[in-house]
């Protein structure tokens, strides 16, 4: 039996890791933006950390280190397990490319908060824009998945 | 065709990850000299400064097309929390630092050998080496120059002041009624424009000075590459006996304090709250998030390590005839 082609179920205990990793990215993504504190998001009891822009950026890396891990972990095990017999989904294929957009732009944001790495105005807008629409497309396009119900793969 | 994982490359791949969290540090250390190379800082000698203000009038004179023109009257404001600021009426505010006052004096009264003493010196923007500001305003709305001047984009800040709120000395001042805002949301987004000392970066395109540093009579400040005037600010604090401040705050800044008093006495002795920032030693802001960016490197690895490590066990029961 050609090892490629043995299915094993990684279980519910990663997808719990994603969405918790994905749940956690997106509110610390968007509380880079001042809006929690003028929504009173950040009055909630155990909400105000929401409003200290240093601790949701620690958060935001440690949640993205998390989600590399498990991104990266799923194209090893999909290229050494299930390539063989399965394939990727349309709808897999879309959340890959924004997936990769997103991961992209955002170690892109990452080298340019180190001192010394000089990016021009332009290219800084474009990285926060297009990192923020990817977030927007990327979440829509899940949400459609998981409504209709379609997966990553499926069998050839 | 199977593929065996053995323990000499499970090994190789951690020192693969050691490797990484080693390199990861690198470009600091490399970025750390060109920046000391490519950016332009100040070097204000505190003992020559007199309080003559000539700096603050020439900051205003030189800037003033710069300073914000608020459209009133001002949107409302929603939810009502969102406080309108104002300054458009205080202009002639010099004792702090408003949205048209980028440059004030700070006074501090010291014991000396001499008996008391007071002591001045021009407070602005400290023009960080990593500028908080800059790196974390979410539209790009704040720049940094090659030659390391930071400065706001009146075109495109919002007035959200997460610039202000980053800023270890709370520079950045908001002005309600001017930006982008006003043609976006302005109710339920924004509130204005930031403002802060941007060191004449037109007037240094152009190959001049700021205009503070032209205009004072005592020669207080000088402006060079960083590298040169942190070398003369470590000969004048020797030669004064004196200290050092701003070349290690918040990793380091373009604005270089030599000052006989020492700058926790300073500390205490100014007047400090909005728009008049202390002079306290300043931890490295950005730096635990960048340190934790060798987490983002080693990422990567570790998925696909776990991966690896699954289809080696997998394979091995499979091998052993075990099916579970």
């Amino acid at each position: 039996m050609n090892p490629r082609t043995i299915a094993i179920h990684p279980g519910n205990r990663r997808k719990t890791i994603y969405l918790i990793t994905l749940f956690v990215i997106t509110l610390t993504g968007f509380a880079q933006m001042p809006i929690f504190k003028r929504y009173y998001i950040a009055d909630i009891p155990g909400l105000g950390w929401l409003d200290e822009f240093y601790v949701t950026h620690y958060l935001h890396y440690l949640a993205a280190a998390v989600l590399l891990a498990v991104v990266f972990d799923r194209i090893a095990e999909y290229l050494l397990m299930f390539r063989k017999r399965y394939r990727i989904t349309v709808s897999g294929r879309i959340r890959a490319v924004l997936l990769f957009g997103l991961l992209l732009t955002g170690a892109l944001m990452v080298i340019k908060n180190f001192p010394g790495y000089w990016f021009s105005q332009p290219a800084i807008i474009a990285m926060d824009f297009l990192h923020i629409a990817m977030t927007v497309f990327y979440l829509s396009v899940a949400l459609w998945a998981l409504i209709s119900g379609k997966k990553w793969i499926e069998e050839i | 065709m199977q593929t065996v994982i053995s323990r000499r490359q499970f090994f190789k791949k951690g020192a693969l990850a050691a490797a990484a969290i080693a390199v990861s540090n690198v470009p600091q250390v490399l970025a750390s000299d060109r920046e000391t190379d490519r950016q332009l800082a100040t070097l204000i000698d505190v003992s020559r400064c007199i309080g003559c203000e000539a700096c603050v009038d020439a900051c205003k004179e030189s800037n003033e097309a710069k300073f914000p023109r608020p459209v009133k009257p001002f949107p409302e404001m929603v939810p009502a929390r969102v406080k309108v600021e104002d300054w458009s009426e205080k202009k002639d505010v010099r004792d702090r630092l408003t949205p048209y006052n980028w440059l004030f004096i700070q006074r501090a009264v010291v014991q000396t050998d001499d008996g008391e003493k007071e002591i001045t010196l021009p407070r602005r923007c400290m023009h960080c080496v990593n500028p908080p500001c800059v790196k974390l305003c979410p539209w790009g709305a704040a720049i940094q120059q090659k030659n390391g001047i930071s400065r706001m984009d009146p075109d495109l800040c919002l007035g959200g002041a997460k610039c202000k709120n980053v800023c270890p000395w709370k520079i950045p001042q908001r002005q309600t009624g001017a930006g982008l805002y006003l043609d976006i949301l302005p109710s339920l987004a924004g509130n204005g424009v930031m403002n802060k000392c941007d060191r004449c970066y037109d007037r240094i395109a152009e190959g001049g000075i700021p205009a503070c540093i032209e205009a004072c009579p005592e020669q207080v400040q000088t402006i060079g590459p960083r590298r040169e005037i942190l070398r003369q600010a470590h000969e004048l604090a020797s030669s004064m006996n004196g200290f050092i401040y701003g070349e290690t705050e918040n990793g380091g800044t373009n604005t270089i304090y030599v000052s006989p008093v020492p700058f926790e006495t300073l500390n205490q002795a100014i007047d400090k709250g909005q728009g008049k920032p202390g002079l306290k030693k300043v931890k490295d802001e950005m730096s635990e998030a960048n340190t934790l960016a060798a987490a983002l490197v080693i990422a990567p690895i570790a998925g696909l390590a776990s991966a690896i490590s699954r289809y080696y066990k997998t394979m091995k029961k499979h091998a052993s005839g075990d099916p579970s």
